[in-house]
């Protein structure tokens, strides 16, 4: 009786953590498991500071290239009232947990709802797509990775506007494919796939990987692709979280419209 | 009594840690991880009362899931081999379980590693197939729980031999 009892409170769980964020009691943003993880993490990033570096380093020149080929240079004071124009908030934030070896992998992040981490709120790094945040705690946060097989997130090629959702099989930790891209598009081997911006999650144009191989589904109206992505899923540690400030804006309008 | 408790909480703490620190950041060949926790389970005190036993067993792979973040696969898998255990140690060592004096360290090794292999196997296929959940992926499931477990038991049969106490 106790076996059954116990053994169907364990299915509950597995089964929430099936549908995308149901995963409300069994994570690991949480005191003990979030303190473990970041006493482990203060240890262990010292051993890959130079690589670390070194992608801060190439990220760094690639934006300062950006700024001094700017053409046209705008008014100082415009610049100045940041919070005004630009919809997205960054927040910088380190993995202290990463798996890649599962196929529901899920990372923890050090900031939480103290440092206005919220459900929901997209996750890159300097390279391109990391993830989404799911669980909050008031000094944690998880982050659904997009090696994860209930992630779905709305990308499209970076030449046309053709969009399609990107999923990911469980297989390799440096693929993910790209489903729903209608036949009409297209595609070669070695385009760019960006995220859509159709979500409000993501800002359009984050780069998520390059196409190195495709073919049609089985009803051949879409093409399935294979993305190899720009990120090394396996070794990241300094992350940016995005937050779209009109979020609630763009939901309510959309919502709105779809009643009528 | 109380060294066989405190055997099993330091153990408890240890195995956790060893395989939330350190086991889990092995992916060999990208995804093969052994799990080597389930010692804990296999080498639980033979006289023990049974609905303790699974309900440890159950906060044990509970621990493992919430630092894994895996829901609750950890503990179906610990509460149903531990659910079992009795039947596969009857099996495995017949008479000398009806006595209930078998001790770990000097059963023969033969019905150990079988012992040990039936479980490890029984708990990867429950780990895996609630892992993956999707019946298309079958190959994969049968795959992840074979590798794994060869990885696994190499591992348990190694630890239980540098840490069995030879005395007798």
């Amino acid at each position: 009786m106790l076996f059954l009892l116990l053994f169907s409170i364990s299915l509950t769980f597995t089964i929430q953590t099936h549908s995308y964020h149901k995963s409300k009691f069994i994570n690991s943003a949480n005191f003990l498991t979030g303190g473990v993880y970041n006493s482990i993490s203060n240890i262990n990033r010292y051993f890959d500071l130079e690589y670390q570096n070194k992608i801060l380093i190439e990220e760094n020149s690639k934006l300062k290239s950006i700024l001094y080929n700017k053409k046209n240079k705008k008014d100082s004071s415009y610049i100045d009232n940041v919070s005004f124009n630009h919809p997205y908030k960054f927040t910088t934030a380190s993995v202290l947990k990463n798996s890649y070896s599962s196929s529901k992998n899920v990372l923890l992040l050090n900031k939480g709802i103290f440092k206005g981490i919220k459900e929901d709120l997209g996750v890159i790094s300097s390279k391109g797509i990391v993830g989404i945040i799911d669980n909050t705690s008031k000094k944690y946060a998880t982050v659904i990775s997009v090696l994860n097989t209930t992630s779905k997130i709305s990308a499209q090629l970076k030449k046309t506007n053709h969009f399609g959702t990107l999923t990911w099989n469980g297989l390799s930790p440096y693929f993910t494919q790209l489903i729903d891209i209608p036949k009409i598009a297209p595609v070669k081997v070695g385009d760019t796939i960006i995220t859509s911006g159709r979500s409000s999650i993501f800002p359009k144009g984050v780069p998520v990987g390059i196409v190195h191989d495709f073919k049609l589904d089985a009803a051949e109206n879409y093409y399935e692709i294979n993305i190899k992505l720009f990120n090394d899923m396996t070794n990241i540690e300094h992350v940016y979280v995005i937050e779209n400030v009109d979020v609630n804006e763009i939901t309510n309008l959309l919502k709105s419209s779809t009643n009528e | 009594m109380n060294s066989v408790l405190y055997t099993n909480i330091v153990r408890f703490i240890l195995l956790v840690s060893l395989q939330v620190l350190v086991l889990n950041h092995v992916n060999f060949l990208g995804y093969l991880n052994p799990y080597l926790y389930i010692l804990f389970i296999i080498l639980f005190p033979i006289k023990n009362s049974r609905p303790l036993f699974v309900f440890l067993s159950f906060i044990f792979g509970l621990t493992i899931d919430v630092f894994l973040d895996s829901g609750g696969i950890h503990a179906a898998a610990c509460v149903s081999i531990a659910y079992v255990r009795p039947v596969i140690l009857k099996f495995c060592f017949g008479t000398v379980y009806e006595y209930q004096t078998v001790k770990f360290d000097t059963v023969e090794f033969s019905s150990k590693l079988l012992y040990i292999t039936i479980l490890t196997i029984l708990h990867h296929i429950i780990l895996f197939s609630l892992e993956i959940f999707n019946i298309s992926k079958v190959i994969l499931t049968v795959q992840k729980t074979l590798f794994s477990s060869i990885f696994t038991i190499i591992l348990c049969i190694l630890v239980t031999i540098i840490f069995s106490r030879k005395t007798k």
